[in-house]
C-alpha cells in the first residue's frame, strides 16, 4: 500500500529530520533553544514569561486569569458584556486606586485591570508603569525623577519606531529596582 | 499615524509581496517546470517515491484522486487516535502527561486529520512530546493533501478534454518537500532566534523576584508553531496559542507568524493564474477575495482600538483599546486584524481570546468562518471559491439567457446540484447543530451549567461560534465554551469530519466532470468570468447564499449583545 508508506516516509522526514534539524540549529540561538533567559544572583529568569507581582514595592503586571502559571498559560475569556467580568475589573481599579493615593480612576489605562490572553503577559504600557511610580518612590525611599528616566530607559518603542505598541516589561523593570 | 495601525498595514503589504512570486512558484512546481530548486529536490522527491512505491507518471481520473485522498486520511485517523489513546506510555513524555479519553482523541484525530485543530485539550498538560510531533506531522500532511487536490482542480480547468488529471501522490510530494518543508524551516528559525523554545526537556520550575515558585513549560515549539500558522492549520503547541509570549515573543514573530497564515492561501489564487495562464481571472478572484476580506477586518479593528463601550462606564483610560484577553506587545489593532485573517482562511490559531472581543468583532469572525473562502485554507479555501463561480455561473447565465459556460465547458445541471448541495451544506451543518444545542440546553440549563462561561446572548454566541469552526475547519474558539465533554468532543468531530471531505469530493468532482466535457472556445456569446461585472456577481452569489443564511442566528448572538451594550 503506497498510503501507508508513503505516511512513513513523511513521518521520517517531518518529525525526524525537520525537527532535528530545527533543534540542531537552535543550539546557537540565544538561550540554545530553552527561550530567553537572564541570570539574577543565580537565579534563571525567563525575560518573556510575565511573574506575578503583588506587593507594593514592584511594578504591578497586569491581572492574570491563571495566576501567572507558565505551565498551564491562558486567558479568562469573559465575554465583554459578562457582569461578573465588569465587577472583577471594578475591583481591581479599587484595589489600585487604594494602593496608589492620588491617581485619578480615569489616569488609570485599560491594560493594567485587564486579563491578558495568555495570563502570563510580561508587558505593560507606558502609562500603566508611570502611574506606579508615586506608590514605589515612596517605599523605596527613590526620587520619582529616577523613576521616571528609568522607565524611559526601558520602554521598549514600536518596532523601527513605526509599527505596533509601545510598552514596558515588567520583570526587566522590577529587577532594575532590585538593582539599585 | 497611528503605529498600531501602520503595523497592520505592513503586514497585509508583506504577504502581498511575497504571495505573488510564491504564486508563480507554487505555479511551475504543478506544471512540472523546472526551477533552479530542482537540484536539491528532485533527489529528495525520488527518495520519497522509491520508498513508498509510487510511480508519480501514473495520471489518475478524479475519481482515483478522490480514492487515494480517502484511503490515506482514514489511516492517519487510525493512527492518531491509537497514539493519542496511548500517549501515557509511549516515549518522549517527560512531564508524565495522560492518554485522552477515547471522545477526546476522536475529537483531536479528527481536528488533525481535517487540518481543522479544533483543540478541547490544552497543549501544557494534555500532550506529551510524541503527541506533539504525530500532531505536527498531521499539520504537514494535512495541509499538502489540501494542496495537492486544489492542485487536481486547477489541471482540470484547462482548455482540453481528458479524463487524465495528474498524479495525486505525486502532487502531494511535491508540495510537501518543495513548498511546506522549506518555508517552514525558515519560520522556525526565525523564531527560535527570537526566543521560542524548541528544547526536548521537561518543565522548568523558577523562583520569581517575590520568591514564589512558577512552572514554566518549554518543549520542542518552534518547529511545531511554523508549520501550523504555514498550513493554515492552526492548532497551538501551548493553550492560549500564540497569545502565549513562548509561542509568540515579539513583534516581529508576530509579523511572521500572521504572513504565514495568508502566505499560501493568498499564493493559490496567483498559481492558479500561472497555471491556466489566466491572469484577468486570478486578479478578478483575488479582487472579490480582497474586498470581502477588507470589509470584515476594517470594522473590527476599528471596534477593537475604540474599546470595551462597558469598560468606558467604569471610568477608565481606554487608549489601548480593548485589553481584554489581548498581550501589550501586540496591541489591539495587530490583535484584530489576526482574528479576521485566522477565521477567513481556515487557519484558527489566535493571538488574543477572541471571547472577549467585542460583540462586532466576533461577529465578524464568525462570518469569515461561514463565508469560509476569502482567501480560505491551504487549497481547500480555493474549492470552496470554485463552488461560488460555478453558482455564480449558473445564475448569470440564466439572467442575460446565455449558456452557463465556465473556461470553456458547458455547465450543465449535474454540476450545479452538486455545486448547490456543498454551498448548502455549510450552514445546513452549523445552523442545524447550533439549534440542537440550543435545545439540549434551554430544556435543562442546570445540567449544562458547565458548557457556558458567559451568560445571555454572548452564550449563545459561544454555541454558534464552535459550530461554524468546526463547519468551515478552523479551529478557534470562543473558548469560554466547556468543551471537553462527549457530546461536544462528538458532536463538533462529526461536523468536522462532513465539513471537510464533503466540499473537497464536490468540487473536484464537478470540475473532472467539466474536463472531460467537449472545450468549446469563446465566442461572443460566452459569459465573460474574468470581469469585474463578474466579480461584483460573485460577491453577491457569496451575500446571498452564505452570509445572509446566518444572519437570523447572529442577529440572536453578538448583534443582540451589541445593542444591549449600546443601550439601544
Amino acid at each position: 500500500m503506497p498510503a501507508i508508506r508513503l505516511t512513513l516516509v513523511c513521518l521520517v522526514f517531518f518529525c525526524g529530520i525537520y525537527t532535528m534539524a530545527v533543534w540542531s540549529i537552535a543550539q546557537l540561538a540565544p538561550g540554545q533553544g530553552n527561550g530567553i533567559i537572564v541570570s539574577d544572583s543565580g537565579n534563571t529568569q525567563y525575560i518573556n514569561i510575565g511573574q506575578s507581582f503583588i506587593s507594593d514595592k514592584y511594578f504591578w503586571p497586569r491581572p492574570s486569569a491563571v495566576e501567572y502559571n507558565g505551565a498551564g498559560s491562558g486567558g479568562s475569556n469573559y465575554g465583554p458584556s459578562n457582569p461578573q467580568h465588569l465587577e472583577e475589573v471594578q475591583a481591581r481599579i479599587d484595589t489600585f486606586l487604594i494602593h496608589n493615593p492620588g491617581v485619578q480612576k480615569s489616569e488609570i489605562p485599560s491594560d493594567l485591570v485587564t486579563a491578558s490572553g495568555s495570563g502570563i503577559d510580561p508587558h505593560i504600557s507606558v502609562q500603566a508603569a508611570k502611574i506606579q511610580v508615586k506608590r514605589i518612590a515612596r517605599i523605596r525611599n527613590i526620587s520619582e525623577n529616577d523613576l521616571a528616566h528609568m522607565i524611559e530607559k526601558y520602554t521598549e518603542k514600536p518596532l523601527l519606531g513605526l509599527f505596533g505598541t509601545e510598552r514596558i516589561n515588567v520583570l526587566k523593570l522590577n529587577l532594575e529596582l532590585d538593582s539599585e | 499615524m497611528n503605529t498600531e495601525i501602520l503595523g497592520v498595514i505592513l503586514m497585509y503589504a508583506t504577504v502581498l509581496v511575497l504571495a505573488i512570486p510564491l504564486g508563480r512558484y507554487i505555479g511551475k512546481i504543478f506544471n512540472y517546470e523546472n526551477t533552479w530548486l530542482d537540484k536539491i529536490f528532485n533527489p529528495i522527491d525520488h527518495i520519497f517515491y522509491k520508498l513508498s512505491g509510487i510511480n508519480p507518471s501514473i495520471e489518475m481520473n478524479w475519481k482515483q484522486h478522490l480514492l487515494a485522498l480517502l484511503i490515506i486520511n482514514a489511516f492517519w485517523f487510525v493512527i492518531a487516535l491509537f497514539v493519542l489513546s496511548n500517549m501515557s506510555w509511549l516515549p518522549l513524555n517527560p512531564d508524565g502527561n495522560p492518554s485522552m479519553s477515547w471522545d477526546l482523541a476522536f475529537n483531536t484525530a479528527v481536528s488533525f486529520v481535517s487540518n481543522t485543530n479544533l483543540q478541547h485539550y490544552s497543549g501544557e498538560t494534555g500532550m506529551s512530546y510524541f503527541g506533539q510531533f504525530i500532531l505536527m506531522l498531521w499539520q504537514f500532511i494535512s495541509a499538502a493533501t489540501g494542496i495537492a487536490i486544489c492542485a487536481v482542480v486547477f489541471n482540470a480547468m484547462k482548455e482540453r478534454t481528458t479524463d487524465k488529471l495528474g498524479n495525486f501522490y505525486s502532487y502531494f510530494v511535491r508540495t510537501c518537500t518543495r513548498i511546506l518543508l522549506p518555508i517552514a524551516f525558515i519560520g522556525a528559525i526565525i523564531l527560535v532566534f527570537n526566543g521560542t523554545p524548541m528544547t526536548f526537556e521537561g518543565k522548568d520550575t523558577i523562583t520569581t523576584l517575590e520568591g514564589k515558585e512558577q512552572q514554566i513549560s518549554t518543549g520542542p515549539a518552534a518547529a511545531f508553531i511554523a508549520i501550523k500558522q504555514l498550513g493554515t492549520n492552526g492548532g497551538g503547541y501551548y493553550g492560549p496559542n500564540s497569545s502565549n509570549p513562548m509561542e509568540n515573543p515579539n513583534y516581529i514573530t508576530n509579523i511572521l507568524e500572521t504572513v504565514f497564515i495568508f502566505l499560501i492561501p493568498i499564493a493559490m489564487i496567483f498559481a492558479m493564474g500561472y497555471v491556466l495562464k489566466r491572469r484577468k481571472l486570478a486578479i478578478m478572484i483575488y479582487t472579490v477575495m480582497t474586498i470581502g476580506f477588507l470589509s470584515l477586518v476594517i470594522p473590527s479593528i476599528y471596534f477593537e482600538m475604540n474599546g470595551n463601550p462597558a469598560i468606558d462606564q467604569l471610568g477608565i483610560s481606554q487608549n489601548m483599546g480593548n485589553m481584554e484577553g489581548k498581550e501589550v506587545r501586540f496591541g489591539s489593532a495587530a490583535s484584530a486584524y489576526w482574528a479576521i485573517n485566522t477565521t477567513c482562511t481556515s487557519n484558527g490559531s489566535v493571538n488574543a481570546m477572541h471571547d472577549s472581543m467585542t460583540p462586532l468583532t466576533g461577529m465578524f469572525a464568525m462570518l469569515g468562518m461561514m463565508v469560509n473562502s476569502f482567501y480560505g485554507g491551504v487549497g481547500v479555501g480555493f474549492l470552496n471559491f470554485y463552488i461560488f463561480i460555478i453558482l455564480a455561473v449558473f445564475i448569470g447565465g440564466l439572467m442575460v439567457g446565455r449558456t452557463p459556460e465556465f473556461l470553456g465547458k458547458k455547465v450543465e445541471a449535474k454540476e450545479v446540484k452538486i455545486a448547490m448541495i456543498i454551498a448548502l451544506l455549510h450552514p445546513l451543518m452549523i445552523l442545524g447543530a447550533t439549534a440542537l444545542t440550543s435545545f439540549l440546553y434551554s430544556g435543562n440549563p442546570e445540567i449544562y451549567a458547565g458548557w457556558l462561561k458567559n451568560p445571555s446572548h454572548h452564550g449563545f454566541s459561544e454555541f454558534l461560534y464552535e459550530f461554524s469552526s468546526a463547519s468551515a475547519n478552523n479551529g478557534s474558539g470562543f473558548e469560554g465554551l466547556g468543551d471537553n465533554t462527549p457530546f461536544w468532543n462528538i458532536t463538533t468531530g462529526l461536523v468536522m469530519l462532513i465539513c471537510r471531505y464533503l466540499p473537497i469530493i464536490g468540487p473536484v468532482a464537478i470540475a473532472g466532470m467539466l474536463a472531460s466535457k467537449k472545450y468549446i472556445p469563446e465566442s461572443v456569446g460566452t459569459l465573460k468570468t474574468d470581469t469585474s461585472t463578474f466579480g461584483i456577481l460573485v460577491i453577491a452569489v457569496i451575500g446571498i447564499v452564505a452570509a445572509l443564511a446566518f444572519f437570523p442566528a447572529l442577529t440572536l448572538g453578538p448583534l443582540a449583545e451589541y445593542f444591549v451594550m449600546n443601550g439601544m
